[in-house]
């Protein structure tokens, strides 16, 4: 019993020095486990004279409870330790960059096209197309450009024999559109057009979209409104000076063609509108009777426009490419510029 | 059409500056495409005469001349030129003269001998492109002392405006003057035009066969004419601001009169005309040398001038060499016609040429203009070259000139189609001033046509001569009305975007490549296969359309393995073309390729090139969007792939594409040094989707078992699969291959498969006698159909 302060002073130091759960434990069995020494103290207790015992077990559960609760505290500070040592060791270097493949991204055309589709789609227009090789009928004919006409001069065809072609214009897709449904007609057709010309600003194959409208009571104020509201919301500039040329077109009239005030010089002259401020963007007008006798609809009773505009036109002038050819080399490191 | 400005202003001259002037043509629809000045900058060059000459003392080809320049005292300068002569007006840059090119005229001494300035030609002058042989030799009415860019004009500016075929009536001064006239409100003043008085009555003798085709043919003969005689000056400067070069002053006067009035003109040399001149169709197969030494063999539809001996000119189109006019022609024969525009519409091009004289009657000449412009020619060229006109002698039938053609405009209509009310006056003052005869009707207007304009004939060609003279952009803008009517959405769709998003996902590029490929690539990839071919492609290498998307996606690898991208993932979309062009299939496919190592270089990636396994998994992932059940893979040989690393897709049992490994020897043919992969399939097949239809969850166990066969290595896991689920009944829920060995514990020419499978009930819990009895089918199906042993 008298030696109950030397034997704590003796677990104590043990315990401050243990450095292992496991020691930690031994200790915790060796003092107070069922065989423990502290615990061998209060069993001895019943040894003493009566009146002592109170005191002296108060003292020895005293004694207990303190190095309880020292090994409590040295089992968390080892705890916490092995803790710490296990996170520095599991510290990683999270600016390495992620693992994976990473996200390709579509073609500057498509990222076009898709945005023009949307702008139309989202006010009723659906989408349309057709094929890519046509026919003399479908591409000239039934848009009031009869064989011999000039007007076959201003597009370089690609032919497959003497009817067989390749669409020189998406236009193709409006007559049969027209002759397949009825007034309401509301729409967008995109693809690829061809055209037998290739130097620094014209490759040989394009995309276009054309847009038609149809229904009773359309006007050329229609037209401008729906081109102006177009291109305002493209090139997301409200304040986007817009103009129409009387121009020509066979299978529309009155025809205009469309200039932006250019978009890389705010209309102050630049080289991109060879120093004019003005940027042609677009051609459109009002639908031919002509071609609207050939698709089987009443010129009188129904009116309607169209327009036409390149995609890669506009997608140098959106995101400042410099090169039409880009568009069709495929480099990896264009491509990669529109992800 | 180019032109001169100045030229223009003598006809009609707006207040108006050049570039307001240009900018005003182009808002009325014939686009200005260029404004250059008609002559650089120079300075201090002066007309001046050369007022004596004698030889160079140590040079033979030099000459000292004595040269008045105005200043009151003569100058003496050395000239290298052969036709510098005493007596003629030239062209002088004084000392301090800075000539284009920003070249200093210095006093100087040539081989000891003093000069001081220079006499200039064209070309120093930058008025000719090609180097001039001699001085430029002016007027003797040229002024000495005179600013020589003030003599010549040359203070204006060539404008070029790019006419549409529409607006044939614009390529003339008269024309163009005509429009700028009505966009001013201002008459037009053209030069005097007389008739020429005749001074002999001889005629060559004429005859129209087909005067559908011809129905004005107009002709003169003049005599003793001198075609060596020199275009004057200021004739070649117009034509030079034209942009056509002087040849001589018969076709220098021709090609003159049809720019200031519109109307082609020819003129035939006399001698070479043989009994008579006939205006008819050409016979099949006869042959005619054009003037540009070209030979042709003409077909039945061609109209041609001919006289008895056959074919002289392709009628509106170009002349032939043999009847045209030489320095050493004495009388000729001026032609002028009116060609309908369908009898030369065409003919041009089928013989591969196009002319000044095509491209208008073509587009429709004023059937009115042929006799004005023979007199005009006439004139002029009576002052270049002198001679005697004979009497002008015409064929016409008026029942085939489109003259007077009539038209209507109703007010109702203009007002709908512009979506604006325009006074009644205006209306009228619009159409008077273009030229159409106006009556006022109680609907609107009844218009009759101009000769010139062969672009109006119906109502709405008059509606946009309305708005185009109105200004487009003074037209009000309004938005379209619409009924909000909903469309149909078909859920069971997958949309093409999404099918590219998906691909862009797993880490593609989206290509665009040319529909049109080379026929080698094509070959080597689809030798079997059929494509149109275009019959004039740009390029051979860009000649037949492509049978699939491989040709253009492999193109598209070469070109980035060529600049250091080793790593390339691309896919592309769009149609493919195959059969005879009476049974062609355009058909939409998805393709893509994939080269190189399966992740980008990085930190903890290895260099593994991808595998068919990588692809296989990308192209999954597309077809989960849509039926994932409905396709299947099977091995096939297709001649671009790798014959043991190719599978047919099916599609509901049906061929819809094919992926594989690129066949090494076309690899090898190719070029390529790496392995690629590719795959392509069919986009209708890709977006047919599903509406999500959902099974109750089952609230029972699931009761699992793991089976590993033993198979021969050379059967398809495919075939182990459907055997097993053939036989695992309907309450199995998920079946799943984890492992695929050979090696050690597995006999030779064998391999091991081991499955997962999991049964679940709907309604209850299954007891494992029910599972083994199906394990127990499974296991005796397969090895009894499969040779598989359920391995230890």
């Amino acid at each position: 019993m008298d030696h109950l302060p030397t034997l704590v002073d003796e677990a104590r130091d043990a315990i401050h020095a243990a450095d292992s759960l496991a020691a930690l434990d031994e200790l915790r069995v060796r003092y107070l486990g069922k065989k423990g020494e502290i615990t061998a103290l209060l069993k001895g207790l019943g040894k003493l004279p009566a009146e002592e015992r109170p005191a002296a077990g108060e003292r020895i559960n005293q004694a207990k409870q303190s190095l309880a609760q020292e090994l409590d505290e040295q089992r968390q500070a080892l705890e916490k330790a092995a803790l710490e040592a296990r996170l520095a060791a599991e510290r990683l270097d999270v600016t390495l960059p992620g693992r994976g493949q990473p996200n390709g991204g579509l073609h500057p055309v498509t990222l076009t096209l898709e945005r023009i589709e949307g702008l139309f789609t989202r006010i009723g227009y659906d989408v349309a197309v057709g094929p890519e090789i046509e026919d003399d009928y479908h591409n000239f004919e039934a848009l009031n450009i009869p064989a011999h006409h000039p007007a076959r001069g201003m597009a370089d065809t690609f032919y497959f024999d003497a009817s067989r072609l390749l669409r020189t214009h998406t236009s193709p897709v409006q007559v049969r559109t027209m002759k397949e449904g009825e007034p309401p007609i509301r729409i967008v057709c995109p693809g690829r057009v061809y055209r037998s010309d290739s130097d620094l600003t014209h490759t040989p194959m394009f995309h276009q979209v054309e847009g038609l409208l149809v229904d009773e009571d359309v006007s050329f104020a229609d037209l401008k409104g729906t081109i102006e509201d177009f291109l305002h919301a493209f090139f997301e500039r409200d304040d986007l000076s817009v103009r129409f040329r009387p121009s020509y077109f066979p299978f529309t009239e009155p025809s205009a063609e469309v200039d932006i005030q250019c978009v890389m010089c705010s209309g102050d002259g630049c080289r991109v509108c060879s120093h004019s401020g003005w940027l042609e963007v677009m051609g459109c007008g009002m639908v031919h009777p002509e071609v609207f006798r050939h698709s089987g609809i009443d010129a009188e009773r129904y009116t309607g426009f169209a327009f036409g505009m390149g995609a890669e036109r506009l997608a140098m002038l959106r995101y400042g490419v410099n090169d039409l050819r880009l568009f069709f080399d495929n480099d990896l490191r264009f491509l990669r510029q529109f992800a | 059409m180019k032109f001169s400005e100045q030229w223009l202003r003598e006809w009609v001259s707006p207040a108006l500056s050049t570039q307001a002037l240009a900018d005003q043509i182009t808002m009325a629809g014939l686009e200005v495409d260029a404004v250059e000045p008609v002559a650089a900058a120079f300075s201090d060059v002066v007309v001046a005469e050369v007022v004596g000459m004698g030889p160079h003392p140590d040079a033979d080809k030099l000459n000292v001349c004595r040269v008045d320049d105005g200043s009151g005292e003569t100058v003496q300068v050395v000239c290298g030129a052969p036709n510098v002569a005493a007596g003629q007006k030239v062209p002088f840059a004084r000392v301090g003269a800075v000539l284009p090119g920003d070249f200093t005229i210095k006093q100087a001494k040539l081989r000891g001998v003093e000069s001081r300035g220079m006499i200039c030609s064209a070309s120093e002058l930058g008025l000719e492109e090609e180097t001039s042989a001699g001085i430029l030799v002016l007027p003797a009415s040229a002024p000495v002392g005179e600013g020589f860019r003030e003599f010549m004009g040359l203070d204006d500016h060539a404008i070029e405006v790019d006419l549409t075929p529409n607006r044939g009536d614009c390529l003339s001064l008269k024309g163009l003057a005509r429009e700028v006239g009505v966009l001013n409100r201002l008459a037009i003043e053209g030069p005097e035009l007389s008739a020429v008085v005749a001074t002999h009555d001889e005629t060559f003798p004429l005859r129209v066969e087909d005067d559908e085709r011809c129905p004005r043919y107009i002709g003169r003969l003049i005599k003793g004419v001198d075609v060596t005689a020199e275009t004057p000056v200021w004739m070649v400067e117009r034509l030079r601001r034209s942009g056509i070069r002087s040849i001589d002053p018969v076709v220098d006067v021709t090609n003159y009169v049809m720019l200031e009035l519109g109307q082609p003109l020819h003129a035939f040399d006399r001698a070479n005309l043989h009994g008579s001149v006939v205006v008819r169709l050409a016979r099949e197969g006869e042959r005619l040398v054009l003037l540009d030494g070209q030979a042709i063999t003409l077909d039945a539809s061609t109209l041609v001038i001919a006289d008895e001996r056959g074919p002289l000119a392709i009628a509106g189109v170009m002349g032939g060499e043999h009847s045209g006019v030489s320095p050493a022609t004495r009388d000729i024969f001026l032609e002028a016609a009116f060609f309908s525009p369908l009898a030369v519409a065409g003919q041009a091009r089928a013989y591969g040429l196009h002319t000044d004289a095509s491209h208008r009657f073509e587009r429709g000449v004023d059937p009115r203009l042929p006799r004005e412009a023979t007199e005009r020619a006439t004139a002029l060229l009576l002052a270049i070259t002198g001679g005697e006109p004979g009497p002008l002698v015409e064929v016409a039938n008026e029942s085939h000139l489109p003259d007077g053609r009539e038209a209507t405009l109703r007010a109702a209509r203009l007002e709908q189609a512009l979506g604006k009310s325009l006074p009644g006056e205006e209306v009228s003052d619009i159409l008077e001033r273009l030229g159409l005869g106006v009556t006022v009707s109680p609907q609107g207007w009844n218009v009759t046509v101009p000769s010139w304009r062969f672009d109006i004939a119906i109502e709405e060609d008059l509606i946009e001569e309305v708005a185009r003279i109105h200004g487009y952009n003074r037209l009000p803008v309004r938005r379209p009305q619409v009924r909000l009517a909903l469309r149909p959405d078909h859920e069971a769709h997958t949309p093409l975007a999404r099918l590219r998003r998906q691909m862009v996902a797993r880490g593609y590029q989206e290509a665009v490549t040319y529909s049109f490929v080379a026929p080698e690539l094509q070959q080597a990839l689809h030798p079997e296969v059929v494509s149109p071919v275009l019959a004039n492609p740009i390029s051979s290498d860009l000649s037949v359309m492509r049978a699939s998307l491989f040709p253009g996606l492999v193109r598209a690898l070469q070109h980035n393995l060529n600049r250091q991208q080793s790593r390339v993932r691309l896919f592309e979309t769009g149609l493919t073309f195959r059969g005879e062009l009476d049974h062609l299939h355009q058909t939409p496919m998805l393709g893509a390729l994939v080269c190189g190592p399966r992740e980008p270089e990085g930190w903890n990636s290895g260099r593994e090139p991808v595998d068919f396994f990588d692809l296989k998994g990308d192209l999954e992932s597309l077809l989960s969007l849509g039926e994932p059940h409905a396709w299947r893979f099977e091995p096939g040989e297709h001649p671009a792939l790798h014959p043991g690393q190719c599978a047919r897709i099916l599609h509901r049992g049906e061929e819809a594409g094919w992926i594989g490994t690129l066949h090494p020897a076309v690899r090898a043919s190719l070029g390529l040094k790496v392995d690629a992969l590719l795959f392509e399939v069919r986009l209708d097949a890709l977006t047919q989707g599903r509406v999500p239809a959902f099974t109750p969850l089952s609230r029972h166990p699931e009761v699992r078992r793991d089976l590993a066969f033993v198979v021969d290595e050379g059967l398809p896991v495919q075939s182990l699969l459907d055997t097993i689920r053939a036989q695992a009944g309907e309450w199995l829920v998920e079946s799943h291959l984890f492992d695929v060995y050979q090696g050690k514990g597995v006999p030779a020419g064998r391999k091991s498969v081991a499955l997962g499978l999991t049964w679940q009930h709907p309604s209850r819990t299954l007891n494992d006698d029910e599972i083994n009895q199906l394990v127990d089918a499974i296991v005796a199906e397969s090895r009894q159909h499969l040779g598989a042993e359920l391995r230890a």
